[in-house]
C-alpha cells in the first residue's frame, strides 16, 4: 500500500473538495432563497472563466484587473438572468423550473463552445513558482491560492449573512417569503441578489480551476459533480454543502486510488460520487444537515 | 378524454363508456384512421429523406411517450431517459447476437429488460420525489452511461455492437422503405396502448398520484406501487424505442446516449405538452424538424451575399444545440402547456369564429 500517494491524494481531495464546497454553497444559496435548483451552475463557472480569459488575452489587462472585471460582469449577468428568465417562473411546477435551468445550461454551454472553441486554453502565468513543498507534500501554487480563496469566500459568506442587513434580509426570505415581504423586505431584490452572488462566487471558482487545468467546456461538469456534495450535506444547508464538498472531494480521490491499486474497474474518479449519491438518497434523502420536509394537506 | 375541449352541439355523453372513448368525436376518429392509412403510402409518395425523418419520429416518439407517461401523467421527473433508450438498443442487439433470438422477439424482450433496469433505478422514487428524484435519475444516467463504456460483454465497449435488421417470415427489413412499416406499426401500436393505459384504472391512479399524492394515498391508491409501475412502463417504452433505433441503424455505439439525449426527450414532451398523448407526437415532430429547418436555413443563407458568414456556417452544430435550449426556455415561459394546448386554442378560435366567445 502506497501511503505517500494516498496522503497526497487525500490532500488534493481536500483542496478540490473545498472548491466543491464553494460551488455547493452558491447552489444552496440559490435553492434556499429562491427554491430553484440551478442546473446551470456549471455554466457560471464556464462563463466566468472564459470572460476572465478573454479579458486577459484580448484586453491584455493585468490578472487582478481582469479578475475583478469578470466578477463584475458575472454579478450583472446573474442578476439579469434572474430578472429575464427566472422571474416569470415563480410559482411554476418544479419540473418547469428544473427544465428552464437545464435549457439555460445547454444554451450557454453551446454558446461558449461556439465563441471560444472546444480546445482548452490556459491562463497566462500568474505565479513565479509552480509548486511549493509543505511538510513533504508537493502542492501547486494555484491550489494553495484556491484554498485561500475558498476559505476567504466562506468567511465572507459567514460575515455577510450574520452581520449585514442584506444578509439578514436573505435569511429572512429563506425562512418565510410571505412574512418577510410583509415586513418590508423586497423579495425581488433578494432573489436577484442571490443569483448575482451565486454567479460571482461560482465564477471565482471557475477562474481558480481554470488556472490549474486550463479553461475548456469540461468546467461545466463541476456543476453536475456538485450535486452529490449538496445532496450529501442536505440541499438547504450551507454548512452541509461545505462538509459534503470535502467528503466528496476526498472520496473521489480515494476511490480512484483503490481502483488503480486493487480493483482496476476504471473511471472511478468520475462515477464514484454518483453511486454515493444514489446510496444517500436511498437511506437519508435529506442529507446530513438538511431539514426534513413535513407536508400538510 | 378531457372535457375541456369543445364538443359539437348536441353531442352529449350519457354513460362513462362514452366519456372514455379514445377519440373524442367521430371526426377525430376518422381523421386519425385516414392519416394512418395515408402514412402507409408514404414510402411510395415521399423521397428517402422524409422517410428517414418519419422513422426517427417513430422511435423517438415511442420513447417520448414513455417519458410523458412518467413525467406528464405521474408527475415524476426523470433525467435518465436517454440512458434507458440506449439500454434498450444495446439489450436488443445483445440478445440477438448472444442468444440468437429472432429480432422481432428481441425488440419486446429488450423492452422488458429495460423495464427491469428502469424499475431498479426508479426504486428510490418510492421514497423521494420532485427534485431529489430528478437528481437521483441524473445519477442513474451517468452510471448507466459508464456501464455502456465498460461492459464489453454487453455493449461491445468502445467499439460498439452490431445489430441485425428485422427478419420476419424470410423477409428482411433492411431498407428504409421496408423498415418504415415496422416503425409505423410499432408507433401506432404503442400509442394505442398508451391511450388505453390512460383510460384504465392504472392510468387514473397515475393521474391521481400526480395531482395530489397525499390525497391519492388516502383514497387508497398505493403510491409506491404506482410510482414504480410508472417508471417501469416508461422504461419499457424507452427500451422499445431504443431497440427499433438499434435495428434501424444496424450499429449501436455508446456515445449517443448522453444526458443531452435525456434532455431532448424532456424537451420534446414539454414542447408538445405534459400529460398529452397527442402533444407527445407534436413535440417529437417539432424536435426532429428543428435541426433540419436550421440546417436548411443556414444552407440557404450560405447562397446569399449577405448571409455567407463563416462563423454561422461553421457553428451550425452549436446553433442547433443553442436552439434546443432556447426553445425549451421559450416554451416554458410563454406556453408552458405546450403545442397541444395551443392546438386546442386554435381549434376553439375557429369554432367560435367570428365571435370570440
Amino acid at each position: 500500500m502506497n501511503f505517500e500517494l494516498l496522503i497526497q491524494l487525500v490532500v488534493n481531495g481536500l483542496i478540490v473538495g473545498l472548491l466543491y464546497g464553494v460551488i455547493g454553497m452558491c447552489f444552496v444559496l440559490v435553492y434556499k432563497s429562491t427554491q430553484i435548483v440551478n442546473f446551470a451552475q456549471g455554466e457560471f463557472l464556464l462563463i466566468g472563466a472564459w470572460v476572465c480569459w478573454a479579458s486577459l488575452i484580448y484586453l491584455e489587462l493585468p490578472f487582478f484587473a481582469g479578475f475583478l472585471l469578470s466578477l463584475c460582469f458575472m454579478a450583472a449577468f446573474g442578476v439579469l438572468l434572474q430578472m429575464i428568465v427566472l422571474r416569470p417562473m415563480i410559482g411554476e411546477p418544479i419540473i418547469s423550473v428544473i427544465m428552464v435551468t437545464i435549457g439555460l445550461s445547454i444554451f450557454f454551454q453551446a454558446l461558449m463552445k461556439w465563441i471560444f472553441g472546444v480546445s482548452p486554453q490556459s491562463y497566462p502565468q500568474v505565479f513565479d513558482t509552480q509548486t511549493i513543498n509543505i511538510m513533504g507534500l508537493n502542492i501547486e501554487m494555484a491550489y494553495l491560492m484556491s484554498t485561500i480563496i475558498a476559505l476567504v469566500i466562506m468567511i465572507a459568506f459567514y460575515l455577510f449573512f450574520k452581520h449585514s442587513k442584506h444578509g439578514l434580509a436573505m435569511r429572512a426570505t429563506a425562512f418565510d417569503q410571505q412574512v418577510s415581504q410583509s415586513l418590508g423586505i423586497s423579495v425581488k431584490h433578494v432573489f436577484a441578489m442571490s443569483w448575482g452572488i451565486a454567479a460571482t462566487v461560482s465564477a471565482t471558482a471557475g477562474i481558480v480551476i481554470g488556472m490549474v487545468n486550463g479553461v475548456s467546456d469540461s468546467l461545466s461538469i463541476m456543476g453536475i459533480k456538485v450535486f452529490p456534495a449538496v445532496i450529501l450535506g442536505g440541499l438547504d444547508s450551507i454548512i452541509g454543502a461545505i462538509v459534503g464538498g470535502l467528503i466528496i472531494g476526498v472520496l473521489e480521490n480515494v476511490a480512484e486510488f483503490f481502483d488503480s491499486q486493487y480493483l482496476n474497474i476504471g473511471n472511478m474518479y468520475d462515477i464514484a460520487p454518483f453511486y454515493v449519491l444514489l446510496i444517500i438518497l436511498w437511506f437519508k434523502p435529506y442529507g446530513l444537515f438538511g431539514t426534513k420536509d413535513i407536508e400538510r394537506i | 378524454m378531457s372535457s375541456l375541449t369543445m364538443r359539437p352541439c348536441g353531442d352529449f355523453r350519457t354513460s362513462y363508456k362514452q366519456d372514455n372513448t379514445i377519440f373524442e368525436t367521430k371526426t377525430i376518429r376518422w381523421v386519425t384512421i385516414f392519416t394512418i392509412i395515408a402514412l402507409c403510402f408514404a414510402p411510395v409518395l415521399l423521397d428517402g429523406y422524409f422517410i428517414t425523418l418519419l422513422i426517427q419520429i417513430s422511435y423517438l416518439g415511442i420513447a417520448a411517450l414513455g417519458l410523458n407517461i412518467l413525467v406528464g401523467y405521474t408527475g415524476q421527473i426523470s433525467l435518465g431517459h436517454g440512458a434507458f433508450f440506449g439500454f434498450g438498443a444495446f439489450a436488443s442487439a445483445w440478445l440477438n447476437t448472444s442468444f440468437n433470438i429472432p429480432v422481432f422477439l428481441c425488440i419486446p424482450l429488450a423492452g422488458f429488460l429495460t423495464m427491469a433496469v428502469g424499475m431498479m433505478f426508479g426504486a428510490p422514487a418510492a421514497r423521494i420525489k420532485g427534485l431529489y428524484l430528478a437528481i437521483a435519475t441524473l445519477a442513474s444516467q451517468f452510471i448507466i452511461e459508464d456501464f455502456f463504456a465498460r461492459a464489453e460483454w454487453f455493449s461491445g465497449g468502445a467499439s460498439g455492437s452490431m445489430a441485425e435488421p428485422v427478419k420476419l417470415f424470410g423477409f428482411v427489413f433492411d431498407t428504409d422503405q421496408s423498415f418504415y412499416y415496422i416503425a409505423l406499426f410499432a408507433l401506432v401500436f404503442m400509442f394505442i396502448w398508451g391511450c388505453n393505459l390512460m383510460r384504465s384504472r392504472d392510468g387514473r391512479a397515475f393521474i391521481a398520484v400526480r395531482d395530489h399524492y397525499l390525497s391519492a394515498e388516502i383514497m387508497g391508491v398505493k403510491l409506491n406501487k404506482y410510482r414504480l409501475l410508472s417508471f417501469g412502463i416508461s422504461s419499457f417504452y424507452a427500451g422499445i424505442g431504443g431497440a427499433l433505433y438499434a435495428h434501424y441503424l444496424g450499429y449501436v455505439s455508446a456515445e449517443g446516449f448522453t444526458i443531452m439525449m435525456s434532455i431532448q426527450f424532456l424537451g420534446m414532451i414539454i414542447i408538445g405538452g405534459l400529460g398529452s398523448i397527442k402533444g407527445t407526437l407534436m413535440g417529437v415532430i417539432f424536435m426532429v424538424f428543428l435541426p433540419e429547418v436550421l440546417s436548411s436555413g443556414v444552407g440557404f443563407m450560405k447562397m446569399t451575399d449577405w448571409g455567407n458568414i463563416p462563423m454561422v456556417i461553421d457553428g451550425l452544430a452549436y446553433i442547433k444545440e443553442m436552439a434546443i435550449g432556447l426553445v425549451i426556455i421559450g416554451f416554458l415561459i410563454f406556453e408552458p402547456e405546450g403545442l397541444s394546448h395551443r392546438w386546442t386554442q386554435i381549434k376553439n378560435y375557429w369554432k367560435f369564429y367570428p365571435f370570440a366567445y
